[in-house]
């Protein structure tokens, strides 16, 4: 990978408030349910072929896989307070929060 | 007597086949490779890593910090399978994995995932209600346990490291395996004494 993580370890970001399958066919692996919502980096994993270009046999390349830590409670409106979410999300769906 | 016809659907593989050997994407070879990888692994395969951790303080580290590097180590063909991450349960933190957007499982430690990880009502429950999931399998965790739901959205596969039960001291590493289940190994229970 050339590029260096754009966020480091304890980073606040927000996940992107986008709906791709709104305008068209796509291949995505951010979940709805974190979309528009905070979260906190845990770690990058490592650069990945892009799965939204993998999908669609188009040349995909490598972005910035990261461990992503969200709080339940937020997202859902209940469970216990202490109780989260960690998702792998890619760079660009990432924004400073 | 004469053969009975094939199926369209096996002509078509055959095309396919030969379209990606053709581009040079994949050869038939390396396919059966992968199956037999797959066939032959179990979650006894998983459970053999979590005992060595639980008694080898420098495997269990590598176990956290590589766990592709870790099941080489126990003799396991990674070729071809993705990166592998384990996750440390302890006294304020469970880990649960679940895959909500299709059945991503940690196959080449595992085996094949059991139908009820692949079912839409694991996919959806487990991280909405992780807890009543759990419960519902006897497993009911404090307050003061962290139920920290794991999403396998992308590229890594997740296997859960359990909590070593208590009254296991002196215990070898074949008969601890004896207590991690695969269950215990995607966090929807924990490692018990028989």
């Amino acid at each position: 990978m050339s590029d260096a993580p754009r966020f480091a370890p304890g980073a606040a970001v927000r996940v992107k408030d986008d709906w791709p399958e709104r305008r068209g066919p796509c291949h995505i692996r951010t979940p709805h349910y974190i979309r528009g919502r905070r979260g906190t980096i845990v770690r990058p994993l490592g650069a990945f072929a892009n799965p939204e270009d993998l999908a669609f046999a188009r040349p995909a390349p490598k972005r910035t896989l990261y461990h992503v830590l969200f709080e339940q409670e937020p997202i859902w409106h209940e469970g216990k307070p202490a109780d989260t979410i960690m998702v792998e999300v890619f760079e660009h769906w990432l924004e400073e929060a | 007597m004469a053969a009975p016809p094939r199926p369209d659907s096996l002509a078509l593989l055959d095309r396919l086949m030969a379209a990606l050997e053709a581009k040079g994407i994949v050869t038939e070879a390396e396919i059966a490779e992968r199956q037999a990888n797959t066939d032959k692994a179990s979650p006894e395969t998983g459970a053999r890593m979590v005992a060595k951790a639980w008694t080898d303080p420098a495997y269990r580290q590598l176990l956290l910090t590589d766990g592709k590097a870790a099941a080489e180590a126990m003799g396991v063909s990674m070729a071809g399978a993705p990166p592998l991450g384990v996750l440390e349960n302890t006294p304020t933190r469970h880990h649960l994995v679940v895959c909500t957007l299709c059945s991503c499982y940690p196959r080449a430690v595992l085996g094949y995932p059991p139908n009820w990880y692949k079912s839409f009502a694991y996919r959806s429950r487990a991280v909405r209600e992780p807890r009543a999931v759990l419960a519902e399998w006897g497993l009911n965790l404090p307050d003061s346990v962290e139920v920290r739901v794991v999403d396998s959205t992308a590229d890594y596969r997740w296997m859960v490291l359990p909590m070593r039960p208590a009254g296991t001291e002196g215990w070898d590493e074949a008969r601890l395996a004896s207590l991690v289940t695969r269950d215990a190994l995607v966090g929807v229970a924990v490692a018990k004494p028989a």
